[in-house]
């Protein structure tokens, strides 16, 4: 957290529980969907979350590169999350850092949990997440993008996977962090949820919870998740809806 | 990742055994493997430690050296956490640039230290903007059998509560001060064995299991830092009572740190 040597810190929470954008503990910032949103790729989407736009892409199922990373009986899924120098404040030195690589590793790990991998055997299917601009949040933005790109493509999945950040700001539990409130919070509790077994397959955290609060955070989590959910299916039906006879329709339903 | 291979027979003999709440090892669910410390292993170094958990030994030094604080935060000195995979710790690790497992490690235990706030990092800074000391947290994994988050935690953890400020050699002070730890923070990792989850996994385990679940706790039983790793899932419940577990054993965890 950004506690060390931070000046100014803002009013995160206003005696009668507004937040710094004047939104309630348990509201999410505005969300737009935007399925199929590129040519090239086999699946896409592009996601505006409050101040966040992300964009992502599916390659796949295709050829395994490198070729050693094949496996015999089910396919692998890579992810590359990269963020662009101009999506934050100060700009940031393009290429993959550590926390991209992390990032990328548990999105991955998320998403071969709900694909049907061994439908695939020996190839790979390939996920890219750009943030061209970025308020906190982007790791579930990007999870939210690519889900759809992934129902986009067709490819099978369990379920589609929204993504929200809990955290805690001046003391109260809150959902969906803005930057301020990331920036000057006490905690930042990203997760995704399978909406069909109500399991958790992203989850991360860093700050101060008690176990109390920690519970109530994961509640809170779960049911925003919930909403992101209808907001994904929403989109697919408005790419799908007039034939009506994609297969990512399935997916999505 | 294709380059580790586990026997499909093992992980059906793992999974078959945690039906009835056992394991290979002949340990129960909420057992660690034995944990032993050894502060002040290595002598060059300003505060090291050697943690073994069952098989997995991980070797971690500090170094403190003087730098400059970075811009944003001008009062405060600065903390790095690598960890390295050596190859001679596993037939599955190469020589090369860090793989994304070894970047993982470093990040769950720098976040654990750091949200904690482990160290007073202001307390590290010598003139404001100008001269800090730069705190390397290095830990070298070398016997890898499953585990590596915990055991690198806990040899981080003695290793700073061991550390010394080498405030001679470098002109800074007349005399060396221990390095002020002021919170303890310990890692507990569970891994998914069907319907039974278990604390402190052996590496076949780890490749039998339904997903990776670490929870960092401090010794006020809060929760600094949590991740979920490889391919699986938890439920909110599951997580509330790993949570728990981890409160628990952090504590007994705690004490080995600091006394070694």
């Amino acid at each position: 957290m950004g506690s060390v040597g931070a000046k100014d810190v803002p009013v995160l929470m206003t005696e009668d529980g507004r937040r710094i954008d004047g939104r309630r503990a348990d509201e999410l910032r505005p969300l737009r969907i935007q399925a199929g949103a590129l040519r090239q790729a086999d699946g896409s989407a592009f996601v505006e979350w409050g101040a966040n736009k992300v964009m992502a892409a599916v390659y796949g199922p295709r050829e395994v590169h490198p070729r050693h990373l094949q496996e015999n009986n089910k396919a692998i899924v890579q992810c590359k999350y990269n963020m662009a120098a101009f999506s934050v404040d100060e700009r940031k030195r393009p290429g993959l850092d550590r926390r991209s690589q992390e990032i990328s590793k548990v999105i991955a790990e998320a998403f071969e949990s709900v694909i049907f991998v061994e439908e695939y055997p020996r190839t790979s299917i390939d996920i890219y997440i750009e943030v061209l601009q970025a308020n906190a949040g982007t790791r579930c933005a990007g999870v939210v993008a690519a889900s759809v790109a992934l129902a986009d493509a067709g490819i099978p999945m369990v379920d589609l996977l929204p993504a929200v950040a809990v955290g805690k700001v001046a003391g109260h539990v809150v959902l969906d962090l803005k930057k301020e409130e990331d920036n000057f919070g006490e905690a930042d509790l990203p997760m995704a949820l399978v909406p069909q077994s109500g399991r958790l397959v992203l989850l991360q955290m860093e700050g101060h919870m008690t176990r109390t609060e920690l519970s109530k955070a994961l509640d809170l989590g779960v049911g925003g998740c919930r909403k992101i959910y209808e907001e994904m299916k929403r989109a697919l039906r408005e790419r799908y809806a007039p034939t009506g006879t994609a297969s990512a329709m399935e997916v999505a339903a | 990742m294709s380059d580790e291979v586990t026997a499909e027979i093992v992980t059906t003999h793992i999974l078959d055994l945690a039906r009835g709440g056992r394991r290979v090892d002949g340990r129960g669910p909420d057992d660690y493997r034995p944990i032993t410390v050894e502060p002040g292993f290595v002598t060059t170094a300003d505060g090291s430690a050697l943690a073994r958990i069952g098989d997995t030994a991980v070797v971690c030094g500090i170094k403190l050296e003087p730098g400059k604080p970075f811009p944003d935060t001008p009062n405060a000195g600065v903390l790095t956490t690598n960890a390295e995979l050596v190859p001679l710790s596993s037939p599955t690790f190469e020589p090369g640039p860090p793989h994304p497992r070894a970047i993982e490690v470093s990040r769950v235990v720098d976040r654990a230290i750091r949200a904690a706030e482990t160290i007073d990092l202001t307390k590290l800074c010598v003139t404001p903007a100008e001269k800090c000391w730069t705190c390397f947290v290095d830990m070298h994994v070398i016997d890898h059998s499953g585990n590596i988050i915990d055991t690198a935690s806990l040899a981080a953890l003695a290793a700073l509560s061991h550390a010394t400020l080498p405030s001679k050699r470098f002109g800074i002070g007349d005399a060396d001060t221990p390095l002020a730890v002021q919170h303890y923070p310990v890692e507990c990792t569970f891994t998914r064995l069907g319907d039974t989850i278990v604390v402190d996994p052996t590496f076949d385990e780890e490749r039998a299991g339904q997903g990776r679940l670490t929870v960092a706790t401090d010794e006020e039983g809060r929760v600094v830092a949590m991740q979920k790793g490889l391919v699986g899932a938890f439920s909110p419940d599951d997580v509330k009572s790993v949570v728990d577990r981890a409160v628990a054993h952090g504590e007994r965890i705690r004490a080995l740190a600091r006394e070694g």
